[in-house]
């Protein structure tokens, strides 16, 4: 890869988006063309964010927000596409600092299965992957929490009330792996910089962003009224049944 | 040939514009509006209105080419979604001399099109308070000047509220108030009982039509507002004030015309037209005018006028007082506490209701004394959490996800809106060293908060918390999302009212001092800012000096 001229990599760049728009479906294939001539332009704004996902990554990130997102007794993450819409947001709505680490993170994940299980992440069963990533979600819970209280002691704000109760277990895991980054993409002089977040969270947050904000994420897994025609204050709610989703 | 004659001329076709366009046009006056931006024809043009939130590539957020594009916009409401309606700031830089956000909408409708919509009466505890504490100058006018031109606009724009007899948000012409929730509902009766009624929660008065008006529908619960709504159930001027104007055969609108300068009869000091380059093709034509009403916006109205008459006033029209440019104000906000409201979990909500609860003023007013002057409004709403909330929530699996595709727990969370004194040293003024697309040197802005401001704010945070508490909410955490000028994008000043010509640039009518055919409406012309929203006091202001225009050219005093 690193042999290949600037050419060459704009060429398959332009190919893996494509790609993804297919594999996002009929409404996005309209935008694809849109989103074609929006990466060309912006190449050369923001250096070093290519995002070359290849199919084998997108199957990847399915099989995490699968293990997050399982099918149910509604579909599961992989059915609303969810690998794809991850692949594109890493590659284009995040900065250099945190695509590295989020391909960091999957290439982490591969590594920490091959070590405990002897086998890749896409090998392991359902059940391997479940344990894994449960880990990783302890930890990153417990570093953003970590990070969360930190920047409401530096603004002098009281701490939150309830903590997540889990996160205050395993004591003995490592401290935030991202304290020594820069700080992410442009921002206005007085505004906090903003530290890019563990790679589990990122994986977690656009996993479900990407599932619960599909098409089978509005109408399959949620109640969703294009709509609504008018606003009841105050109904009985059942236990267990679905959310009616936001829209705005 | 088209005419260049007109009776008046709207500069800006935004909240102002279009009320100064309505009342001129329906008083027999033939209107020229002219708006900088792009046309957007009401319906057809709001091209994202009725897509399905998985209809967006990257689900409404925005890229890093976006944020690149939009290093302003970026700070706060950057979006994929209504994207289009935000300004093009490559093309229209400003110079920011300490943090200011400036967010503009350049097109017919400016930001009626994307406003929240919240829509407050201002009381006499507002417009006093300059005169009573010694701050600034005194407001010329007084609330029973402009109680029968809230009624006016009340009545056609439709503001959605609930009549509670307080003295400091009096009650309007409203229609039927949207309901609280049960949350809401919960939390409004233990406050009043908590506070012996001091501190009291309201329904938004909001103006989106509870039931139809005249080419409108009544509102459908959407709550996709900031998209443009294809049943016209919001005010904007596309659904409201645009077609009363054009109705009287008697507008012409004018988009892609940016006025380079008012033109002014030295002699008598009285404007002649204005000056108008095409965005376009870049051909300057001049029309003429009786009367010229500025309601370009808060900063745009000001920075046309320090671009007219430099032969005169080197400071440009109106700048005799030393006051044109200064007194730069907005609501400080995003601070304030949350909390879990319990024993609802039976209970849920359907429809999504564009509209939240409103929690009037009460500090230092009623023989309560702070250690800073003025005060603040809440603005919130008690809802069940959504899936987001699990992203923050450990665990992954099957379990978590059938959670987290239930409604959560009830959560209400509110954001106090502070007032801001208006301050000499807050000031916006030409930076001749940059231009923008169009070759005018662009606005430079300095501007910032101060210690009533700060002080203030502590209150803001700790208020809600203790409302919290106090109404049984469970694990009420406070905020402070952090705060710089022009990010409540509701500035005002820099071109004040006052009843003075050598300290204020307006007098009680709106008129130039400097130049009586000359209006200035939007909220430029605002002596304080109060802590409520202030647009429904520019469509008052608007209206009531259109009136008074209209009389003064009968009287052949213009």
């Amino acid at each position: 890869m690193t042999s290949e001229t600037g050419q060459l990599r704009l060429v398959s760049r332009r190919e893996a988006i494509r790609r993804v728009s297919a594999l996002l479906g009929g409404a996005a294939f309209i935008g694809g063309n849109r989103l074609l001539a929006a990466v060309e332009n912006a190449s050369p704004l923001v250096e070093g964010s290519v995002g070359e996902f290849t199919a084998a990554d997108i199957a990847f990130l399915d099989e995490i927000a699968e293990t997050i997102l399982p099918e149910t007794k509604t579909p599961g993450a992989k059915a609303a596409k969810t690998g794809a819409f991850m692949a594109l947001m890493v590659t284009e709505s995040y900065w250099p600092a945190e695509q590295r680490i989020f391909r960091e993170g999957m290439r982490k994940i591969d590594e920490a299965m091959k070590k405990a299980k002897d086998v890749t992440f896409m090998q392991a069963t359902p059940a391997q992957r479940l344990a894994l990533l449960t880990a990783l979600d302890r930890e990153q819970v417990r570093v953003m929490d970590a990070r969360d209280a930190a920047e409401r002691r530096e603004k002098g704000l009281a701490p939150r009330p309830a903590a997540a109760p889990a996160a205050k277990a395993d004591q003995n895991l490592p401290d935030d792996p991202n304290n020594d980054l820069p700080v992410v993409g442009v921002r206005a002089v007085g505004e906090v910089p903003k530290k890019p977040a563990h790679y589990f969270r990122m994986m977690k947050e656009l996993a479900m962003l990407g599932y619960f904000t599909s098409e089978i994420g509005y109408t399959k897994v949620m109640r969703y009224a294009e709509v609504p025609g008018r606003f009841d204050p105050c109904l009985p709610y059942t236990p267990g049944d679905p959310a009616w989703a936001d829209h705005a | 040939m088209q005419s260049t004659s007109f009776d008046a001329i709207v500069v800006g076709s935004g909240i102002s514009g279009g009320w100064a366009a309505k009342e001129l046009t329906e008083k027999g006056l033939r209107v020229l509006l002219l708006e900088r931006g792009r046309n957007v024809e009401h319906i057809k043009d709001y091209v994202n209105a009725t897509k399905g939130p998985w209809e967006y590539l990257h689900r409404g957020g925005r890229t890093t080419a976006m944020e690149e594009a939009y290093q302003v916009l970026r700070r706060d409401v950057l979006n994929e979604k209504n994207l289009a309606f935000w300004v093009n700031e490559k093309e229209s830089p400003y110079t920011e001399v300490k943090r200011f956000d400036w967010y503009r909408g350049y097109q017919v409708g400016g930001r009626s099109l994307m406003w929240g919509r919240q829509s407050y009466r201002w009381s006499d505890f507002d417009f006093e308070a300059n005169a009573k504490e010694g701050i600034a100058v005194d407001w010329p006018i007084r609330y029973n000047e402009l109680a029968p031109w809230y009624d006016h606009v009340e009545r056609h724009a439709g503001i959605s509220g609930s009549r509670e007899g307080l003295p400091q948000l009096p009650d309007g012409q409203f229609l039927p108030a949207m309901p609280f929730n049960c949350g809401e509902e919960l939390l409004a009766g233990r406050l009043k009982d908590a506070f012996d009624g001091k501190r009291r929660m309201i329904i938004g008065r909001v103006a989106n039509a509870t039931k139809a008006l005249e080419g409108r529908s009544a509102c459908k619960y959407r709550n996709a507002c900031w998209l443009g709504c294809p049943y016209g159930a919001y005010f904007s001027t596309q659904s409201s004030t645009l077609p009363a104007a054009a109705k009287t055969g008697k507008l012409t609108l004018k988009p892609w015309s940016i006025v380079t300068e008012v033109l002014l009869d030295k002699k008598h000091k009285r404007a002649t037209g204005v000056r108008v380059l095409d965005a376009v093709t870049e051909q300057t034509t001049e029309y003429t005018a009786k009367v010229i009403f500025l309601c370009a916006s808060t900063l745009n109205s000001t920075w046309l006028l320090m671009r007219s008459a430099t032969d005169v006033w080197p400071g440009g029209l109106g700048s005799s007082s030393g006051e044109l440019g200064h007194n730069l104000m907005d609501h400080h906000f995003r601070a304030g506490a949350e909390g879990f409201l319990e024993g609802l979990d039976d209970k849920y909500y359907f429809g999504r209701r564009p509209n939240g609860i409103y929690v009037p003023r009460y500090r230092n007013l009623f023989g309560d004394k702070r250690d800073y002057l003025r005060g603040f409004g809440y603005q919130g709403s008690a809802s069940r959490d959504g899936w987001m909330r699990a992203v923050k929530e450990l665990g992954i699996g099957a379990t978590f996800k059938d959670e987290a595709s239930t409604p959560g727990p009830w959560k209400f969370g509110a954001t106090a809106f502070g007032e801001m004194l208006p301050n000499h040293a807050n000031v916006a003024g030409l930076d001749h060293e940059r231009k923008d697309k169009w070759g005018l040197p662009v606005l430079k802005i300095d501007c910032a908060t101060g210690e009533n401001e700060r002080l203030m704010r502590k209150d803001m945070i700790n208020d809600m918390a203790e409302m919290l508490e106090q109404t049984g909410a469970k694990d009420v955490s406070t905020y402070d999302s952090g705060y710089f000028p022009g990010m409540g994008i509701h500035e005002m000043g820099t071109a004040r009212m006052g009843r003075d010509p050598k300290t204020s640039v307006l007098n009680a009518h709106n008129q130039v001092w400097d130049a009586p055919n000359v209006f200035v409406t939007d909220g430029s012309s605002m002596t304080s800012s109060a802590c409520q929203n202030p647009s429904l006091t520019y469509m008052a202001l608007t209206a009531r000096a259109a009136d008074f225009a209209v009389q003064e050219l009968n009287r052949r005093n213009l």
